[in-house]
C-alpha cells in the first residue's frame, strides 16, 4: 500500500458568494522512500495540497490516507499527534523559534512527543551531527547563516523519524549555491530511505527529484516519473 | 507587572499596618490584665430577692477564702479595697487625686500585670503588721516629685513620706510606667524633635495622646497601692459597724487558667459564692469578652475594606497581564503556528501560554513581597509616632497565592486566543 493516498480529494473555499476550487478532484500516491516534487505557480493549489498532505487542514470532501490512517475526519488533537509522530516540515523562511539556542529548537518535537530529557540530548546531537551542525548546537537561530538555518530547520524535521518530510521552496531564501547543497542534503536522506515531497514553483529545482507533479488551477496537470524513461502518462 | 508588585505590595503593606493597629489595641487589653482576668463586682439583688437587701453581706474576705479552696478553675485571687475618688496625696504643697488607691495583697502585681521599676513591693509581712508602705505608678511620682520633662532627671522617690487622706506613708516602690508602643514612640519622637515653642499665654492644648486605649495606661500609671489590712485598718474604720472596719472589698479579681474554661470557671466561682452570700446573688461578673470581641470586629473591618482595595489593584495588575500576554502572543503568532506544524496540540498551547502569564505573576508576586517590606520601612519612616506595622507570613502568602491566582486567570483568554490560531494562517503570519 502507498505511504500517501488522495482519492478525489477536493478543497473549496467559499469567499462572499464565490466559490474556489483549490483542490479540484485530486487523487494522487506516494510510495514510501519516494523523492518527489510538486510544482506549479503560485495560487495553482500546490500550498493547499501540501496542507492536507501535512495534517495541517482536512479537505472539503475526499479521503487522504497516510501511512494506513485515514485522515479526512480526523480531529485536530489526532492531526497534531499525527503531525508530530509521521510528518516533518522545512519551511522556506526555517521557522526557527529566534529565543531557543539550536539544540533546543530541534528538541520541540521530542518534547510535544513526550521523550524523556536524556533521549531528546541523545538524539538532538545524532540529528545535528547528520546535518554537520554539532558544534553549533549553544547558536542562536540569528548567529547562523541561512543555510545553516536550513539544515537546523531539516534536523529538526527529522527528530522524530517521520514518515514523510514536507519541504515548503526550501531553498527560496537561499543563495543558489547554498540552495544546491540543501538540495543535496535532501538527495541524501532520500538515498538513506527518507520519504521526501518538495513544493516549489521552480521546475530547475524540482529537476532533482525523480518524480515531479505539476499542478495547475486545483488539478494534476502533469506527472512526470525519470524512472519510467522519461515518458509523461498525462501528455 | 507592575501592577502585580504594586498589588502585592500594598495587600501585604496594609495587612501590616492592621496588625500593628490590632497589636496596638490589645496592648491596652493586655494592660488591664487580660481576657484571662475577670472581676467580681457587687450588684444589687435580683427583684425576687430584693425583700433580702437589707442582709446581703457584699463581697469580703470569706468570699476570697471559700474560692481559694474550692474553686479549682481560677488560678489567682486578689481582694481590693479601694479609696476610690476620694484620696487625696500630697507633699509640700503639692496635691493630686490618684485613680486608684488601692489596699490588695502583693500578688496584685501579678493580677493587674504591674512591673516594679525601683525598690519593692510590700509582701505579707507589711500586710499582717499593716504597715505604712506603699507602691505608687509613674504619674503619682510626676505630679508629687516632678516629672523628667520638668526637673531632667527621672527622680526616683524610694524612701521618701507622702500623705494619704491624712496619714503619713513610706514609698518602697515604684512601678515601671505604662505606655503604649504608640505613646512610647511620640514621646520618644518628641524628646528627639521638640515641639516648638508655643507664643502666647500658657495653655492645654488637648485631652493627650495615646489613641484608642491609651486611657488604659494613663489610669494604670496613677495608682498607689498599700497592703491591705493597712487600707482596712486606717481607711475603712470609721466608715464600718460594730467597732469593726468595713470589710466589704471593693473588687475581687480572679484569673481564670485559660479563655477555654471561661464558662466553666465562672459558673464554679458563682457556685462557691453563692453559698458564700446564703443564695443571695449581690455580686456579678464582669469580663473583657466584649472589649476582645470589637477589636476582633474591627480588626476584620480593615482587614476587608483595606484587603478588597488592594485586590482591586492586583486584578488590575492583572488585566496588566494580559495585555502583556495579548501583545507577546501578537508577536509569536508564526512561533504558535510552528509549534502546532511540529506536533503542539491545542491543549499544550494552551497551558504555554497560561504557565507563562502564571510565571510573570509569581514574578511579580516575589517582586511584591520585597517591595511590601520595603514599603512597610517606608511607612514606618512616614509615621514614626503610629503603631508599628507587622509583616505576618499569613498575609505574605496569601497575597503571594492571590497574585498567582490573579495570573492564572489573566493567562486564560490569551491562552485561548493562541490555542484558536489556526497553523496555516499562523505560518503564513508576518
Amino acid at each position: 500500500m502507498a505511504l500517501v493516498e488522495l482519492e478525489n480529494v477536493f478543497k473549496i473555499y467559499q469567499v462572499g458568494d464565490e466559490e474556489i476550487r483549490a483542490l479540484d478532484d485530486v487523487s494522487l500516491k506516494i510510495e514510501s522512500g519516494e523523492f518527489i516534487s510538486i510544482i506549479g505557480p503560485s495560487g495553482s493549489g500546490k500550498s493547499t495540497l501540501m496542507h492536507l498532505l501535512g495534517c495541517l487542514d482536512t479537505p472539503t470532501s475526499g479521503k487522504i490516507t497516510l501511512d494506513g490512517i485515514e485522515i479526512q475526519n480526523a480531529s485536530s488533537m489526532e492531526l497534531a499527534a499525527i503531525r508530530n509522530r509521521k510528518i516533518g516540515f522545512v519551511f522556506q523562511s526555517f521557522n526557527l523559534l529566534p529565543k531557543l539556542n539550536v539544540a533546543q529548537n530541534v528538541e520541540v518535537p521530542m518534547i510535544y512527543a513526550g521523550v524523556s530529557a536524556k533521549e531528546r540530548r541523545e538524539r538532538t546531537m545524532e540529528a545535528l551531527k547528520k546535518v554537520d551542525l554539532e558544534n553549533r548546537a549553544k547558536h542562536r537561530p540569528m548567529q547562523l547563516s541561512g543555510g545553516q538555518q536550513q539544515r537546523v530547520a531539516i534536523a529538526r524535521a527529522l527528530i522524530n523519524q517521520p514518515r514523510i518530510i514536507f519541504a515548503d521552496e526550501p531553498t527560496g531564501n537561499l543563495d543558489t549555491h547554498t540552495g544546491e547543497n540543501i538540495l543535496n542534503l535532501f538527495r541524501e536522506l532520500s538515498q538513506q530511505g527518507s520519504t521526501i515531497v518538495l513544493v516549489t514553483h521552480n521546475p530547475e529545482i524540482a529537476a532533482v527529484t525523480p518524480r515531479r507533479i505539476e499542478i495547475r488551477d486545483g488539478k494534476i496537470s502533469f506527472t512526470e516519473d525519470d524512472r519510467l524513461a522519461g515518458t509523461s502518462l498525462n501528455k | 507587572m507592575m501592577g502585580i508588585i504594586l498589588g502585592v505590595a500594598s495587600l501585604v503593606g496594609m495587612s501590616a499596618l492592621v496588625k500593628g493597629m490590632e497589636n496596638g489595641m490589645r496592648e491596652a487589653m493586655q494592660a488591664i490584665g487580660g481576657i484571662e482576668k475577670v472581676s467580681v463586682i457587687q450588684q444589687e439583688l435580683p427583684p425576687n430577692q430584693s425583700h433580702l437587701s437589707d442582709q446581703v453581706v457584699g463581697i469580703t474576705m470569706s468570699d476570697v477564702e471559700a474560692l481559694k479552696k474550692n474553686a479549682t478553675l481560677t488560678k489567682l485571687i486578689t481582694p481590693e479595697m479601694n479609696l476610690g475618688r476620694g484620696g487625696v496625696v500630697s507633699r509640700g504643697k503639692k496635691v493630686f487625686r490618684p485613680w486608684n488607691i488601692s489596699g490588695t495583697w502583693p500578688n496584685a502585681l501579678d493580677m493587674n500585670v504591674h512591673k516594679i521599676e525601683h525598690g519593692r513591693m510590700f509582701n505579707e509581712i507589711d500586710d499582717d503588721l499593716a504597715r505604712n508602705v506603699c507602691v505608687i505608678g509613674t504619674e503619682v511620682r510626676d505630679q508629687l516629685f516632678g516629672t523628667f520633662e520638668e526637673t531632667g532627671k527621672d527622680i526616683i522617690p524610694i524612701g521618701e513620706e507622702i500623705n494619704i487622706n491624712g496619714q503619713l506613708f513610706t514609698i518602697i516602690g515604684m512601678f515601671t510606667r505604662y505606655e503604649s508602643e504608640k505613646q512610647k514612640k511620640e514621646r520618644e519622637y518628641q524628646l528627639a524633635n521638640p515641639s516648638p515653642e508655643r507664643l502666647g499665654p500658657e495653655r492645654r492644648t488637648g485631652w493627650g495622646r495615646g489613641g484608642p486605649g491609651g486611657f488604659a495606661f494613663m489610669l494604670k500609671n496613677s495608682t498607689i497601692y498599700m497592703p491591705l489590712n493597712t487600707m482596712w485598718l486606717k481607711f475603712r474604720a470609721s466608715a464600718g459597724t460594730n467597732n469593726i472596719p468595713d470589710p466589704t472589698l471593693s473588687t475581687l479579681n480572679i484569673r481564670i487558667s485559660s479563655v477555654e474554661e471561661l464558662e466553666a470557671a465562672l459558673q464554679q466561682a458563682r457556685n462557691v459564692m453563692m453559698s458564700t452570700h446564703f443564695a443571695m446573688e449581690d455580686f456579678t461578673f464582669r469580663t473583657q469578652e466584649n472589649w476582645d470581641e470589637n477589636i476582633r470586629a474591627q480588626v476584620n473591618n480593615y482587614r476587608w475594606s483595606g484587603g478588597i482595595i488592594a485586590a482591586i489593584s492586583l486584578i488590575v495588575g492583572g488585566i496588566g497581564i494580559m495585555n502583556i500576554m495579548f501583545a507577546s502572543i501578537t508577536e509569536r503568532i508564526r512561533e504558535i503556528g510552528v509549534r502546532k506544524a511540529v506536533g503542539a496540540t491545542t491543549f499544550a498551547i494552551f497551558i504555554q501560554i497560561l504557565i507563562e502569564s502564571i510565571v510573570v505573576a509569581i514574578i511579580g508576586g516575589i517582586l511584591g513581597v520585597f517591595v511590601s517590606y520595603g514599603l512597610v520601612e517606608l511607612l514606618k519612616i512616614l509615621i514614626p509616632t503610629d503603631n508599628e506595622p507587622v509583616i505576618t507570613l499569613w498575609a505574605v502568602v496569601v497575597s503571594f497565592c492571590f497574585s498567582v491566582l490573579v495570573g492564572l486567570m489573566a493567562g486564560i483568554q490569551p491562552a485561548i486566543k493562541a490555542a484558536k490560531l489556526d497553523p496555516i494562517e499562523a505560518l503564513r503570519y508576518d
